[in-house]
């Protein structure tokens, strides 16, 4: 007798299951977390504290939360449009970069500039960057049928390169010993920040509202339609006579654009100018963010806190507890697998037999 | 006889539905027992208990007079019962013998298995290649792989789901022979069907069922279709006849000399297709499933940018290049064979899907927005006028039953005032009662002068609504028949693809 594992789908799946397999996910990825902490012989509930309370626990840390969680945010908001669509944009961390590499360059240009208007030109020019990069494999996918995963994520490294080539190259600070790194920005084309004294900037307001925009378009718009039925099923949106191919187009930009910008903020925020690594992969990280949030706008904010939350704790955690900060990344990866896991079983019996 | 299957009290139920309630009868052995009932009777889940795919609430099952516990299709077949289903599961790019081999329980290498296969096809005039691939192979010639791969089991009892829906009147002839020889040899036959004609001709015994309730289990003998679809029903239905002899005149459609010319092995070739249909005239395309249908309604919907040559005119004007949201837009409408995934999404709420189909149409945008005020209404029309059975408009579509969901379907498409209307399938699958309503339907619209295409695998539904037939073979259309010179023979050679 040959004893195999079975998958069979379920005729009837829970939506309530749906919403709450994030949290039973949190919850799994703690409670397994906890055995990491006491494999390093470390007491996992003062390591939570370490890791999960107190970089929150003063105004500092609250600003820091909110400085990682706005490009995450933005991106994975971007990102929920392509996967709503069934559009697998992996390459949010390249299209991240080119933002930086547009809008900073303007920065560059013009850093004598006193003008109001530089920041926006910027902003501007964050955003076409990384629609820019972002239509590249759209155009591959449309004209050649080629894979998005694989196209949007090679593309990734070449942005890296690229940036590593300006900031080694011409781009490099002549008074900057010889540091791979640009001149800093001239101050107006700095974000401004919300609280002195604090790193927190602008960045969250543009976050509250491309949510808000997003929630819109999602639930109001034609467009927003024309996205949950080709996600849905591509045959009734081609009877429903949507153009797929146009669909690719909109979403690619849409996503490329939000990651041009949060990498812009990045630059012109917390950094203030272009270096090489100039993003904690964001642009990785913030596909987490966007299925943990379950592609919903208001859930995309949350999981964003939430994610931020291992960057800062990872940090935390190498100052007292003296181990690496990839146990950050660690938290990240068992999020997204016990995710992933709870919606397999939440679509599929498992079996044994 | 003594009986070989003895349902007894057999309950089964589905959140708000009763499938089967209170379900007994014997099925005796060497007999040929039909299960007669509308779609949703019951029959299909009172079967799937028995091949041990669903679990009775309660109830028990008895073979040879022995109780037995069937939790799973491979208990089924080690107790002899195997079951061949409506859809085939067959791996289109592997030969016959290879499929065969797949469904095989033990160990069995091929060219044993290719001698069993062949001993079998050879006794009872099964027309197969084991070396020919599936994808080569007709419908009818794909359900034969279905029945020698059950038989190769050795079974004692073969249930069969609907297996004449697939099927021309010829091929049906030679499966119920092949059906009679293999009782005569000892195996007891469960056939589903709701044509009631196949069920006095091929079997013994028919229980009746009627929302997950027996009616009765009676001998075929004194019963004919009227008596047998009173008992079925409960009442008689009308059928939906237009008048004959109408003179039309305007033309509406055509299509001319179109051909296409696809490498892929998967698809059919249409090869010069011709076509006139007239203001307010029903245009029957029959044919056995897999000979063009499917290529000609994406033509027709224009969903892939479908590559053909030749011309399609809707009222003298060229629609070749136009795209599917064009053509709506020009009050062309359409419903596809395939309900769930294709003309609705199962997900979605019935006034969504009713944008699906309707986005064309500004009254319901303003901008780029959606005026859901509006789709809802139209929404609660659709479900007054078309009596869709649901408590409201916010009600996902996957949740309506298969006739109530073409309902919906169909009733959208009326609503918006089609000047033709193209359909697929348009009853299959769906309860008796709906059915003669869409046909119902169907033949008033066309006396408003709305034009009519249906395309169908059902010769009964054509025959009935249509007032002109042709038939779809291997890609060739047939010339049309008027309905009122059509005698069964003549249809049955032209499906077998003898027209020139």
């Amino acid at each position: 007798m040959v004893y195999l594992i079975r998958v069979q789908l379920r005729e009837d799946y829970s939506n309530l299951i749906f919403y709450l397999s994030p949290l039973v996910a949190v919850a799994l990825t703690l409670f397994f977390g906890s055995f990491i902490f006491l494999i390093l012989d470390l007491s996992p509930i003062e390591s939570f504290k370490i890791f999960f309370i107190s970089p929150i626990s003063n105004s500092y840390g609250i600003s820091e939360l909110f400085v990682k969680a706005t490009p995450l945010a933005i991106i994975a908001l971007g990102l929920s449009y392509c996967f709503k669509n069934n559009i697998y944009n992996i390459g949010a961390e390249g299209q991240l970069t080119m933002g930086a590499i547009f809008g900073g360059g303007i920065g560059l240009l013009f850093n004598d500039s006193t003008s109001v208007f530089l920041l926006p030109l910027m902003i501007l020019f964050g955003a076409i960057g990384g629609a820019f990069w972002a239509t590249i494999p759209a155009i591959l996918k449309t004209k050649f049928n080629t894979n998005e995963i694989l196209t949007s994520l090679m593309l990734t490294y070449v942005a890296l390169f690229i940036l590593d080539y300006f900031v080694v190259g011409p781009w490099k600070d002549p008074a900057g010993y010889g540091l791979p790194k640009s001149m800093p920005f001239p101050d107006t084309g700095r974000l401004p920040v919300l609280f002195d004294g604090l790193r927190v900037h602008i960045g969250v307001y543009f976050a509250i509202i491309i949510c808000f925009i997003t929630y819109i378009v999602y639930n109001k718009t034609l467009f927003g339609f024309k996205l949950k039925v080709s996600g849905l099923s591509s045959k009734a949106s081609q009877y429903a006579g949507f153009k797929y191919k146009n669909l690719i187009f909109y979403t690619f930009i849409i996503s490329g654009a939000c990651a041009g910008l949060a990498g812009l903020f990045e630059v012109s925020g917390p950094i203030g100018l272009l270096y090489r690594d100039i993003s904690p992969n964001y642009g990785f990280t913030a596909i987490i963010v966007a299925f943990l949030g379950r592609l919903n706008p208001f859930g995309i904010i949350l999981s964003s806190l939430l994610i931020a939350l291992t960057y800062l704790g990872a940090e935390d955690a190498q100052l007292f507890l003296k181990i690496p900060s990839a146990v950050g990344f660690v938290f990240q990866g068992l999020v997204l697998f016990f995710l992933l896991g709870t919606d397999f079983l939440n679509k599929y019996r498992v079996f044994i037999k | 006889m003594q009986s070989i299957v003895e349902f007894k009290n057999i309950f089964k139920s589905y959140p708000g539905v009763k499938a089967n309630q209170d379900v007994s009868f014997n099925i005796k052995e060497q007999s040929i027992h039909a299960i007669l009932g509308e779609n949703g009777a019951g029959k299909s889940t009172l079967v799937k208990i028995l091949y041990g795919h669903l679990k009775p609430d309660s109830g028990e099952i008895l073979i040879n007079s022995n109780l037995a516990v069937i939790n799973s299709p491979s208990t089924a077949k080690n107790l002899g019962i195997n079951m061949v289903f409506q859809h085939f599961s067959l791996f289109e790019s592997l030969t016959v013998a290879e499929n065969l081999i797949l469904g095989m329980n033990e160990n069995i290498s091929l060219t044993k298995l290719k001698d069993k296969s062949k001993t079998i096809c050879d006794k009872y005039g099964f027309n197969l290649n084991l070396n020919s691939p599936i994808s080569s192979l007709s419908v009818g010639q794909r359900q034969s792989v279905e029945i020698v791969r059950s038989l190769l089991n050795n079974p004692k009892i073969l249930i069969m789901d609907e297996p004449t829906s697939v099927l021309t009147p010829d091929e049906i002839s030679k499966l119920f022979k092949i059906i009679k020889n293999l009782v005569k040899d000892g195996l007891t036959v469960i056939f589903i069907s709701h044509k009631l004609e196949e069920i006095i001709n091929l079997s013994d015994y028919v229980t009746i069922m009627r929302n997950g309730k027996v009616v009765s289990t009676i001998s075929t003998q004194n019963e004919d279709p009227e008596t047998l679809g009173y008992k079925m029903l409960g009442y008689k239905v009308s059928k939906a006849k237009h008048e004959s002899n109408i003179n039309f005149s305007q033309e509406i459609f055509n299509i001319k000399n179109l051909s296409t010319k696809s490498k892929d092995p998967f698809t059919i070739n249409l090869n010069k297709i011709d076509l006139n249909l007239k203001k307010g005239q029903i245009f029957g395309i029959a044919g056995v499933a897999g000979n063009g249908q499917k290529e000609l309604m994406e033509i027709l919907l224009n969903e892939n940018d479908y590559e053909f040559s030749g011309d399609i005119f809707f009222k003298d004007l060229n629609i070749n290049n136009l795209s599917t949201f064009q053509r709506k837009s020009l009050s062309i409408s359409y419903v596809t064979e395939e309900r769930l995934g294709h003309s609705a999404v199962p997900e979605m709420s019935l006034s969504e899907n009713i944008f699906l189909s309707m986005n064309h149409k500004s009254e319901f945008k303003k901008g780029d927005f959606i005026n859901f005020e509006k789709i809802n209404s139209y929404a609660s029309n659709v479900i007054k006028k078309f009596n869709v059975d649901t408590p409201s408009y916010n009600v996902k579509a996957g949740k309506l039953s298969g006739g109530n969901l073409q309902k919906f379907i169909i009733g959208r498409e009326i609503m918006s005032n089609p000047e033709l209307l193209i359909l697929s399938q348009p009853t299959w699958g769906i309860d008796a009662g709906s059915e003669a309503f869409i046909k119902k339907t169907i033949v008033e619209l066309s006396q408003k002068g709305v034009s009519i295409i249906i395309i169908s695998h059902d010769l009964d539904e054509l025959l009935e609504v249509c007032h002109q037939i042709s038939v779809l073979y291997e890609g060739s259309l047939s010339n049309p028949l008027n309905v009122e010179d059509i005698n069964i023979t003549k249809l049955g050679k032209y499906m077998g693809g003898l027209f020139d």
